[in-house]
Formats: C-alpha cells, sequence, structure tokens
C-alpha cells in the first residue's frame, strides 16, 4: 500500500536578496530589509514528503537512517551554518525561499529509495513554501 | 467539499523485528528501534474527512460524534498498551509509522457516518510523520 512519508530537518543560514542586473535603489524597492547588504538569517526548516509502497519485511516506505543519512550529507553538511548566496546553487540566482525550494527539491529527487512528493520549506513560523514538481499539491496534503 | 481535521493523541511502547531475519539482520537494518524490550512514543493522530455540509446544523460531522470514534476505534485500543503485544494487528505487520497510519484507516474506514475517510496523519514525533490516503 502506497503511504506519503513526511521528515522535518532543520537547518540555519543566512542570505541577502539582490540581484546584480539591478541598481542599488532598485534593489532596495524590491527586496526591502532583506536586501541588507550585510545579511540577515533564518531557522529553516525543511519538510521531505515521500512516497512509496510500503515493504512488508520493514514496515517501512525506506529505512529512515537512510534517508537520514542522505539529508545530512546533501542538505545540512551543505546549507547549514552557511550564507546561501556563497553557495554555488544560488551563484545566478536570488536566494530566496521559493528557488532553495526548487534547489532543495533537486538534491531529494536523487534520493534512490523512495518517489519525491513534495518539499515544504518554513523560512519563518509566518512564511512557507512548497515545490512539488511539475505536480500541483493535493488538497489538505500539507 | 469541505475537509474537516480531527486531533487525538495516543502514547504507546513498540520495537520493529522482522522474525525472518537473523538477529543480526534485525539490529543492521531497524538499529535502535531493534531493542526487544521496546520504546516508546507520544503519537498525534490526525483524521482528516470530507463532505457536504449539512444545511441544518452547518457541520460536516458532528466533531463530537467523530471523537467518540476515534476514542473507540483508536485511542481505546492503542493508548498505554504496547503495540506487538497487545494489538492485534501488529501481530503481523511491524508497528513502522506507516503501518500504524494505514491500521488506523482500516479501523475508521466506513464507521464515520456522511462524511469520506480523506487523509490519516500519524506523527510518531513533530519530525517524523506518515499519510496514508486509502491508496492500494
Amino acid at each position: 500500500m502506497k503511504v506519503h512519508l513526511n521528515r522535518r530537518y532543520h537547518f540555519s543560514a543566512s542570505h541577502r536578496l539582490h540581484n546584480d542586473a539591478y541598481d542599488s535603489d532598485r534593489n532596495r524597492a524590491v527586496f526591502g530589509k532583506c536586501n541588507n547588504p550585510h545579511g540577515h538569517g533564518h531557522n529553516y526548516t525543511v519538510q521531505i514528503t515521500l512516497s512509496g509502497k510500503v515493504d512488508p519485511s520493514t514496515g517501512m516506505v525506506c529505512n529512515l537512517a537512510d534517508l537520514d543519512a542522505f539529508a545530512q550529507k546533501n542538505l545540512l553538511s551543505r546549507f547549514d551554518h552557511t550564507n546561501l548566496n556563497t553557495l554555488d546553487a544560488f551563484a545566478n540566482r536570488v536566494s530566496t525561499t521559493e528557488n532553495l525550494s526548487i534547489e532543495i527539491y533537486r538534491i531529494f529527487q536523487n534520493f534512490p529509495a523512495a518517489h519525491l512528493e513534495r518539499v515544504h520549506i518554513e523560512e519563518t513560523s509566518n512564511n512557507s513554501f512548497d515545490y512539488a514538481g511539475a505536480t500541483p499539491p493535493q488538497p489538505g496534503t500539507t | 467539499m469541505i475537509f474537516l481535521t480531527r486531533k487525538a493523541e495516543f502514547s504507546s511502547a513498540h520495537y520493529y523485528w522482522n522474525d525472518a531475519w537473523s538477529p543480526e539482520e534485525n539490529q543492521r537494518v531497524f538499529g535502535k528501534c531493534a531493542n526487544r524490550n521496546g520504546h516508546g512514543h507520544n503519537y498525534t493522530l490526525e483524521v482528516t474527512v470530507a463532505g457536504e455540509i449539512d444545511p441544518v446544523s452547518g457541520f460536516v460531522v458532528d466533531l463530537k460524534q467523530l471523537k467518540d470514534i476515534l476514542e473507540r476505534e483508536v485511542v481505546s485500543v492503542y493508548d498505554h498498551r504496547h503495540l506487538n503485544l497487545e494489538v492485534p494487528e501488529f501481530k503481523t505487520a511491524i508497528p513502522t509509522t506507516e503501518n500504524i497510519a494505514i491500521a488506523i484507516w482500516q479501523r475508521l474506514d466506513n464507521k464515520i457516518p456522511n462524511a469520506k475517510l480523506h487523509r490519516v496523519r500519524v506523527y510518531e514525533m513533530p519530525d517524523l510523520f506518515a499519510d496514508y490516503y486509502g491508496e492500494p
């Protein structure tokens, strides 16, 4: 039977929303306080939703230890306590949480043991973002 | 169509073990969850039902009735119990969060009047939860 498994990870990072193609007035107008030249930071929560058939011999969609090891290697060790703007992923993209969602979706698409359904990121307790690739989220699933 | 979600909580013990495997294989796959003395969690259950609003009551379902169904079908059976040893469906299925979600769906399906079961979400802890939508 097909089950969705949800796992939440936490990391802290700084960023600055800035577009080199804009002049400083326009950057300030578009990005507001998020354009502060010295950056600012968030405690991000990333919620990964995977789906798959439950393996009758383990009772699992996938082994959580494998998922956690994958997240440690590919998510937390790369993003935690970094400045997102210095990472390759944001060399040519503004480090908004929209773009972060797409990048983290791209990362977890490579997790081999289950199908990635959706990435949900909470930037603050009031702001959250969902990316489900080409498939729109179903009602009541976040 | 309106979706309505009711929460319930239960606290249970469990362990992960597959009798078909050697102790070493169980330890390798399940790690600390394979401790045969068991361990426990405070589980949070979220049951989402879908239905149309009754024009007389303004309800999709009577929340008190839904609470009583969750209590009777799930909480009274699971709460302060050892899932492997005291709950029949886990004599054969390993009581992972995934299998608990499926088992609760099977306990609730067709028991809720005037609404369709949409989703069973089981939190083992705030950072780990499983969703079952009744899919084969």
